[in-house]
């Protein structure tokens, strides 16, 4: 059971009170989309063994949404932020090349 | 013969005896045993049959790795299978079945299957239980229903009580030998909050048995002295009974603590299991000893000569009176030691090691115990119990050289760190050529949140065997552990000292003899639990089960209650000598959770009967409960199905509730359905983008029926929608659907649309609702209220605020039953208050409650849809004839885009229709319209089911809805369907709306 901290309102909780959302930063694709893009946004998702952004609810909180960024295979959180951001903040992404040199994930790194 | 001794047993209080029953006769024991110890004491050596050939099996070990012992234990509320006797303390009135066997274990029909053993080997179930199909029903399926289980299945309910316990802890150690409670004692003398759990009742672990001195003094006095420190520590907390069943993300840890299992009645709760947070983990879990793998080493009486040396040190117990010793180590002859200090015989200790042991050894010889060097046991005389040895050279092919008798065999394959724990959550293991087995890696341990290791292994767990080491290992692991929990290390620099007991170097044997037959192979058990000898892992590596997980699932090897504990290992070291690769390339087959079997109560804690989970009540609950509801769940909540009257039955209630409704007047607690407020600025833009339908055009004071869908374009939910005002929208959602459906809008709102000027808020048990039905529904508001509410002021879907029986009240003009109805929502404080009203000025109307059931039905004789009946997952709003509810002119919505995948638009999907019963009967629910032909498997092809069916009191007929293959266009057309028993139904379809199709009794 992961610890994650709530961005929004500073509590660090155990998994239970938390919902997982799946895949952050994805982008929405609605009518007038192509059959391929339309597909891919609803069902081709990151599974990566390693670097991950996801999206978590504090479900049994504040009910806020944010996203963590983690490692699917160690655990380790590298950090939450708030869900209203199409990309992952840079302190992020720094922690994250301070931990992991080189790594990728869809478009960021 | 296994019996007391006249003296002796370190852990008994020989004076206060203990009666205890086996297979229903009576024995005695004393205080302090186990219950294994007390039926060795009474030489009940043979405790069980094997799961697959049913071959005698006697105690093979002393602890938790015990694969053989394991009984039905108690009876009534207090009945447990699988219950082990090595860890079973002994209690007074213990009884205990022995298991598979029938009909006794003396006498067992199924030992036949030892005869055969030859035609049951490794994979025989997949390899025989194949063709033909029908006889899977009446051959297969009965035989491996009677063969396969151990244990009976409890029938009663559980009596007693369990809770759960959550903790913090900077350090918890796992283990109370001397290796954990060293460790303890560095980390809590440096300030760290420390929990050390044991699973046994007693600390010390090994160390008291094997012997040693720390410090100048037996060890025995350093394990008292290290208990009494550490319980004088504040910051220390000690459990014993309690053991450490998983490691898992971020320092989480599972502990099962058995508080009254050793005294069944006593009050309190009898297990609790600790859910904790840890900064850090010792584990300090020991070893266990390895089994040699030679013939007939599963004879009642062949035992680990660990266990042997317990029995007799702690409980004053000999395995046999004379005992032969075979071993691969040093070790084993503390146990021959043992045996001839107390006056034992050991006729010979076979030392499969051409240069035999150490010191060890020449005290051995000392004692004048004969020992044979690079020999081996050829195989073991003896079916109920141990009679004698075959010995051979280790080296050879099993030539018998000498035929020595005995009762007893104590063998000792070597010592395996136990690294369950430490494997939980993803410590690696690196293979240990010197004493052949795997130990942790500690370079590769288990991280945290923080990406820092959180385990730390100690003593024997961490590969460190003998106790000089193990301490030195413990003390740093406790040091390092306070210090990563931001303990500055104080107390004592130095570890312990222990004097050293130098050994000989260990030798891996993993056959014996080395060049075994395949008849003595197929004799040398690896997995006693489950029946696995080397014989069916070399067949799984000649039939390319080259993976050891693979093996593991081929031959079931290590699959069992003990999950391996003594097996693993041999086992991975035959199918590596099998595929020719040395082990670390065939590696461990995976650790999992639990280490040893918790109970199923222990996890449910308190979470049971009424506690199961919360209960939501209306405000109008008690009223219901005192007016003979008969109630059904609906997610949390608790909804009246119908309101019985007398003797009557369910059906009847619900009939004569539609009947009222129809006739006249009836009230129904909607209270539950959800209520969701909508406001902001930009409530009618996404309003927009949750529904099929527009919102954004909906007047203040008006509701509007909505769907909602997911963005895969299935209908999720559906309910009224009422504009209060400019920048207040109400949405009403199914009573299950409350919940999601906020969480459904509070994601789009937070995640994709977080700058539109929207907030929602769930007020659905902030209102009591109810609706009020029936050709009398206004003349019965009217007598309540002096608001204007005649069909002019208040037309149907229209919204207004009145004043009814002195309540403010919101009052919808909607109706899912058909009828003349009206929706009124209050404080929920108010509703028990509005509905004694509604009741007492409904009298003249004969006013009666309805429930669930009755709606559901007059819903249905409408041709409403309900969400879950209609719809499960994979429904879109076109299939139920709802495109007049999809608007054209938006541009987007959610699911919008999903709707137009090619799959979405196919004319052929199944589409909704009303089915009419030929004879006048109810279809099953559920039941699919055949048609022509077959599928690939052979079924019946089918082209349409029944998704809500109901007999409609009103039209005094089968009614039933149903989606059905271009179903519109098909009007008039007989279906057939199918029911359970063999006959057929034959339905025509007709337009889904039964009753009042133009609606002229609701629109009034």
């Amino acid at each position: 059971m992961l610890i994650l901290e709530c961005p929004c309102c500073g509590v660090k909780g155990e998994e239970t009170e938390f919902a997982p959302g799946g895949e952050a930063h994805l982008k929405r694709f609605g009518p007038g989309s192509s059959e391929d893009d339309f597909h891919a946004y609803l069902f081709e998702k990151e599974n990566p063994r390693g670097v991950h952004f996801e999206r978590w609810r504090h479900a049994n909180g504040c009910g806020k949404w944010f996203h963590a960024a983690r490692d699917t295979l160690t655990l380790e959180v590298f950090g939450t932020y708030p869900a209203q951001t199409a990309e992952p903040p840079k302190d992020i992404r720094d922690k994250i090349a301070a931990r992991r040199p080189g790594w990728r994930w869809r478009e960021f790194s | 013969m296994s019996t007391r001794l006249g003296s002796g047993g370190r852990l008994l209080r020989r004076d206060r005896r203990i009666g205890f029953s086996f297979n229903g006769k009576r024995l005695s024991g004393m205080e302090g045993d186990t219950l294994a110890s007390a039926l060795l004491a009474n030489d009940q050596m043979m405790v069980g049959r094997s799961f697959k050939y049913h071959r005698p099996r006697g105690i093979v070990a002393s602890g938790a790795e015990e694969p053989n012992a394991l009984f039905n234990m108690g009876a009534g509320a207090r009945f447990e299978p699988n219950q082990r006797a090595t860890t079973t303390e002994l209690f007074e009135g213990l009884e205990v079945q022995s298991q598979n066997h029938w009909p006794s274990l003396e006498f067992d029909i199924g030992a036949i299957n030892s005869k055969l053993a030859r035609f049951l080997p490794a994979g025989f179930y997949y390899k025989t239980f194949m063709a033909p199909r029908s006889f899977w029903k009446h051959v297969y399926e009965p035989f491996i229903r009677q063969s396969a289980g151990l244990g009976r299945v409890p029938k009663d309910r559980d009596e007693d009580r369990y809770e759960h316990f959550y903790a913090f802890f900077d350090v918890v150690v796992i283990g109370g030998g001397t290796a954990g409670l060293t460790a303890a004692l560095a980390a809590g003398e440096a300030g760290a909050r420390v929990l050390v759990m044991e699973q046994t009742p007693h600390w010390g672990g090994r160390a008291p048995v094997d012997g040693g001195e720390v410090a100048g003094a037996p060890v025995d006095k350093f394990v008292d002295e290290s208990v009494a420190a550490l319980e004088a520590m504040g910051n220390v907390t000690l459990r014993r009974r309690m053991m450490g069943v998983g490691v898992y993300d971020h320092g989480y840890v599972l502990g099962y603590e058995q508080v009254r299992d050793h005294a069944p009645g006593t009050p309190g709760p009898r297990h609790r299991l600790w859910r904790i947070r840890a900064g850090q983990v010792v584990t300090a879990t020991g070893a266990i000893e390895r089994p040699l793998s030679f013939a007939g080493n599963d004879v009642p009486g062949v035992m680990l000569a660990s266990a042997v040396r317990d029995y007799a040190v702690d409980y004053g117990v000999s395995a046999g009176d004379r005992t032969v010793v075979v071993t691969n180590n040093d070790d084993a002859y503390r146990t021959a030691i043992t045996l001839k200090n107390l006056g034992l015989e050991v006729p010979v200790i076979l030392d499969a090691r051409a240069a035999g042991g150490g010191a060890l050894m020449e005290e051995a010889r000392g004692l004048g115990i004969r020992v044979e060097t690079g020999k081996a046991v050829a195989r073991v005389r003896g079916g109920r119990r141990v009679e004698g040895v075959a010995v051979c050279a280790q080296a050879g092919e099993g030539a018998v050289l000498e035929e020595i008798r005995c009762d007893a065999v104590a063998m000792s394959g070597g010592w395996s760190p136990v690294v369950h724990l430490w494997s939980h959550c993803g410590g690696k293991l690196i293979w240990d050529e010197a004493h052949a087995h795997f130990r942790p890696d500690v370079d590769k341990s288990p991280t945290g949140a923080d990406g820092k290791p959180f385990v730390i292994p100690a003593g024997a767990a961490n590969g460190a065997l003998d106790l000089a080491s193990g301490l030195t290992d413990a003390h740093a692991a406790g040091r390092a552990a306070a210090a990563a929990t931001g303990h500055k290390p104080g107390g004592k620099a130095a570890a312990p000292e222990a004097a050293p007991a130098p050994e000989a170097p260990m030798a891996a044997v993993w056959l014996m003899p080395q060049g075994a037959k395949v008849q003595l192979r197929m004799k040398a058990w690896l997995d006693y639990q489950n029946d696995v000898k080397v014989s069916d892992i070399q067949l799984a590596a000649r039939e390319g089960y080259a993976s050891v997980e693979h093996a593991k699932r081929y031959t079931t090897l290590g699959m069992a209650t003990d999950q391996g504990k003594l097996s693993n290992i041999n086992g991975l070291a035959i199918l590596s000598d099998a595929l020719g690769q040395p082990i670390p390339q065939t590696g461990t087959t995976t650790f999992r959770p639990p280490y040893t079997p918790i109970s199923m109560a222990s996890i449910a804690g308190q979470a049971r009967g009424a506690l199961f989970q919360p209960l939501r009540r209306t405000p109008m609950h008690d009223w219901h409960e005192a007016n003979g509801a008969d109630f059904e769940p609906v997610g949390q909540w608790r909804r009246p199905y119908t309101f019985r009257r007398g003797q009557e039955s369910r059906e009847e209630a619900v009939h004569r509730e539609i009947g009222q409704v129809r006739g006249s007047l009836g009230l129904l607690d909607a209270s539950t359905l959800g209520k969701l407020v909508v406001r902001g600025p930009d409530a009618g833009r996404f309003l927009d983008m949750l529904y099929t339908n527009m919102m954004s055009t909906l007047k203040p004071g008006r509701c509007r029926y909505g769907l909602m869908c997911s963005e895969n374009g299935f209908l999720t939910d559906d309910g009224v929608v009422v504009r209060l005002d400019e920048d207040t929208f109400l949405c009403h959602t199914t009573t299950g659907g409350a919940e999601s459906v906020h969480g459904h809008m509070e994601e789009w709102l937070q995640t994709e649309w977080w700058d539109w000027k929207v907030h929602v808020a769930n007020v659905t048990e902030q209102y009591a609702q109810v609706g009020v039905a029936g050709p009398n529904a206004r003349k019965v508001l009217e007598k309540l209220t002096d608001d204007d509410i005649s069909a002019e002021a208040l037309s149907f879907m229209g919204f207004k605020e009145i004043t009814i029986a002195g309540i403010p009240a919101r009052v919808f003009r909607i109706s899912f039953t058909g009828e003349l109805s009206f929706e009124l929502a209050v404080a929920a404080g108010r509703g028990r208050a509005l509905w004694d009203a509604l009741m007492e000025a409904g009298a003249e109307f004969g006013v009666m409650p309805y429930g669930t059931e009755a709606m559901h039905v007059m819903r249905a004789e409408k041709g409403f849809i309900m969400i879950g009946d209609e719809t499960d997952g994979t429904v879109i709003p076109q299939d139920l004839g709802l495109g007049w509810a999809i608007s054209k002119k938006k541009a987007d919505y959610i699911g919008k885009r999903a709707q137009e995948r090619t799959h979405m638009t196919d004319p052929n999907r199944w589409k909704l229709v009303g089915l009419e019963t030929l004879d006048g009967g109810v279809l099953p629910d559920g039941a699919y319209a055949t048609a022509r032909g077959v599928n690939a498997n052979g079924q019946r092809n089918v082209q349409g089911r029944v998704t809500s069916t109901y007999h409609s009191p009103t039209l005094g007929r089968g009614i039933a809805m149903g989606l059905v293959l271009n179903g519109p266009d098909r009007m008039g057309e007989v279906l057939e369907f199918p029911r359970v028993d063999g006959t057929v139904m034959k339905a025509k379809i007709v337009d889904q709306v039964f009753y009042d199709k133009d609606g002229e009794k609701q629109n009034v």
